[in-house]
């Protein structure tokens, strides 16, 4: 198939579309409203669905019916909205269902800003809504890459019945790009659980989530939590970049990464080795990959770059365990960290080593 | 012999857990009466609410989905549009629909979602153990209002009925009360009407019904029914408010 130029957002639509989703529940908020509009323009073209929901509370609790009836569903916001939309996500995991969520993130807390931002990945990959339970992360860093894993993701979320994540932000969002779609026949899986009407002689479909008894909530959790382990021995995706001879390795995620190549790119020049490693799932997360680095006798030490005030941080030092330093560098509120402030970030570092 | 009574195909086997004397389960039955009538058994969804009836999903004898504390026009939205040929109703009480939900009732109403809402206005909260709704009467004593709803802080109750009748995709709507045999069979021919609204694709269609919780009213079943009629009646007058030929 030939390349075609577009925006982060549209391309995101297209690919759902592709990927045989037909029904779409949004509400507008900047900077995602290209994905409702070019649904609102394409679904009905292709016998689909599009509605503007009343509210993201409403949207994602349309997308909780249409994911119980069967369908290959989505639902798009960005920060405030997706916050809005917690409640609605913690009962479609306790009920089981796959569908797609996309937050186009911006600066928080609060109504926040409409600037690029990586400050909701807490609320992504720790939980966000009520309850014990997690959900598929994705964080595409290109235009391509947001293409393939809205594919993707809609198969992980049928593969395990839970709702997967594509963490962007407003500027992967409204960035252009080639782009090339998957010559990929769309298999929609069959979903007997599915509430489309009980023939007689059959049992009956219930979508549910609650379990009065301890015990069986209990059971239910440990089963979600099976499906977790699963997740973490399947799904995990990952580009290690440059960390062959590394002495520092930066992490990075989306399009903090993009930045952090043309950092490296420069450290080169100045004869200072520098590797990336980009986690592509934030969930599960790329424990495995850090500790194996980190074991590594060149690298000295880690380097966290965030578009926040620091959250991967976290699960990185968890992954290197003490190992190896683990810094972190980031500016929040839609600010993006600059190359050269970032190259002057990791010449502190290296005096320090 | 004749038969004069027979337990509706779309109930369960399962025993209801509502308080003795509760309407709740009168309800039930109507809907499962008027469900079995039409035929529509095995095509019909149902969105069970978060209130007492969160377990309607056990007793409902189709497919069900429980929805989030005042979500289910929302979720009943989504399944709809995914199943046009289907039938979608939603049970509901009024803090789940007129407080809590009450925004995604008047936008599905609005929308002219081709749904049936069955909604149980008993004046207060039930499963939560007898809050003010925001249907409670004025005077009306609960356990958040304990002494006695006042107009003047915590506003007038609201007539969801006449409210969403001003709505140009309403295609029906009428209340009723269970408090006595003639009423039910009032409401069961508005339950089984609101239905056949739902399969002529004519719009939205809603019953709202008058019910006791003699539990959290603090009365006897007997005592709730009569309080009903005489203190109800008066605030949320009976008939159909809107229908559209
Ligand atoms: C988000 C949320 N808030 C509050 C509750 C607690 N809650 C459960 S049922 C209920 C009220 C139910 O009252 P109503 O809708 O009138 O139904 P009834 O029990 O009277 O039939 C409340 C507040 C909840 N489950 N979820
Ligand atoms: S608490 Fe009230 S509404 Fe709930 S089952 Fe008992 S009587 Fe019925």
């Amino acid at each position: 198939m030939a390349k075609v130029l577009m925006k982060g957002n549209e391309a995101i639509a297209e690919a759902a579309i592709q990927a045989g989703c037909r029904y779409f529940f949004g509400y507008p908020i900047t900077p995602q409203n290209e994905i409702p509009a070019y649904m609102a323009k394409m679904l009905p073209k292709v016998g689909g669905c599009f509605l503007q929901a009343e509210s993201e509370i409403s949207a994602i609790n349309m997308v909780y019916g249409a994911a119980g009836a069967g369908a290959r569903v989505m639902t798009s916001s960005s920060s405030p909205g997706i916050s809005l939309k917690q409640e609605g996500i913690s009962y479609i995991v306790g009920a089981e269902l796959p569908c797609l969520i996309v937050n186009i993130v911006r600066g928080g807390p609060g109504l926040g800003g409409i600037q690029p931002a990586q400050s909701d990945y807490f609320q992504a990959v720790k939980g966000g809504g009520h309850g014990d339970y997690h959900m598929v992360v994705l964080a595409p860093s290109s235009i391509q890459e947001m293409v393939d894993l809205v594919t993707d993701g809609f198969d992980i979320a049928d593969k395990y019945r839970n709702p997967v994540m594509i963490l962007g932000d407003g500027m992967l969002g409204q960035m252009m790009e080639p782009v090339e779609f998957r010559e990929k026949k769309t298999i929609l899986p069959e979903k007997p659980w599915a509430t489309t009407g009980n023939k007689e002689g059959k049992p009956r479909n219930i979508i549910n989530s609650l379990f009065i008894d301890p015990q069986g909530l209990e059971d239910h959790v440990l089963k979600l939590y099976k499906k977790y382990d699963e997740m973490k021995e399947n799904e995990v995706r990952v580009e290690c970049y440059n960390c062959e001879d590394a002495e520092i390795i930066i992490a990075a995620y989306g399009t903090m990464a993009r930045i952090a190549k043309n950092v490296i790119q420069m450290a080169e020049e100045q004869g200072i080795k520098i590797g990336l490693i980009r986690p592509i799932t934030l969930w599960p997360f790329p424990v495995d990959t850090f500790k194996k680095w980190a074991d590594s006798h060149h690298v000295k030490a880690f380097l966290s770059l965030e578009m926040s005030m620091g959250q991967m941080v976290e699960d990185i030092r968890l992954s290197v365990d003490g190992a190896k330093p683990v810094h972190f560098y980031g500016r929040t509120g839609g600010m993006v960290p600059t190359p050269k402030a970032i190259l002057e970030e990791i010449k502190k570092i290296r005096e320090g080593i | 012999m004749a038969k004069v009574f027979e337990k509706p195909k779309a109930l369960t086997d399962k025993p209801f857990h509502y308080c003795p004397g509760c309407t709740h389960g009168i309800v039930h039955c109507l809907v499962a009466e008027a469900i079995d009538e039409l035929g529509i058994r095995e095509k019909t969804v149902g969105v069970a609410p978060v209130g007492c009836a969160v377990f309607a999903y056990d007793y409902f004898n189709c497919d069900m989905h429980e929805a989030a504390h005042g979500r289910a026009p929302a979720v009943a939205t989504g399944i709809k549009r995914v199943l046009p040929d289907n039938v979608v109703f939603t049970y509901q009480g009024d803090g789940d629909l007129a407080s809590i939900g009450a925004a995604e009732i008047v936008h599905a109403a609005n929308r002219g979602e081709r749904l049936t809402t069955i909604f149980i206005n008993n004046a207060i909260y039930g499963m939560t153990g007898g809050q003010m709704a925001p249907t409670s009467l004025v005077g009306q004593v609960t356990t958040t209002s304990p002494y006695g709803r006042s107009a003047d802080t915590e506003g007038h109750p609201i007539r969801v009925s006449e409210m969403l009748a001003t709505l140009e995709g309403v295609a029906y709507i009428e209340r009723v009360s269970v408090h006595d045999i003639k009423n039910i069979n009032r409401a069961k021919k508005a339950i089984k009407k609101a239905f056949e609204i739902q399969l002529e694709g004519k719009g939205f269609a809603l019953v709202e019904v008058l019910s006791t919780c003699p539990t959290n009213w603090g009365m006897t079943p007997i005592e709730a029914l009569r309080w009903l009629e005489t203190n109800m009646i008066p605030y949320y007058p009976l008939g159909v408010k809107k229908e559209v030929e």
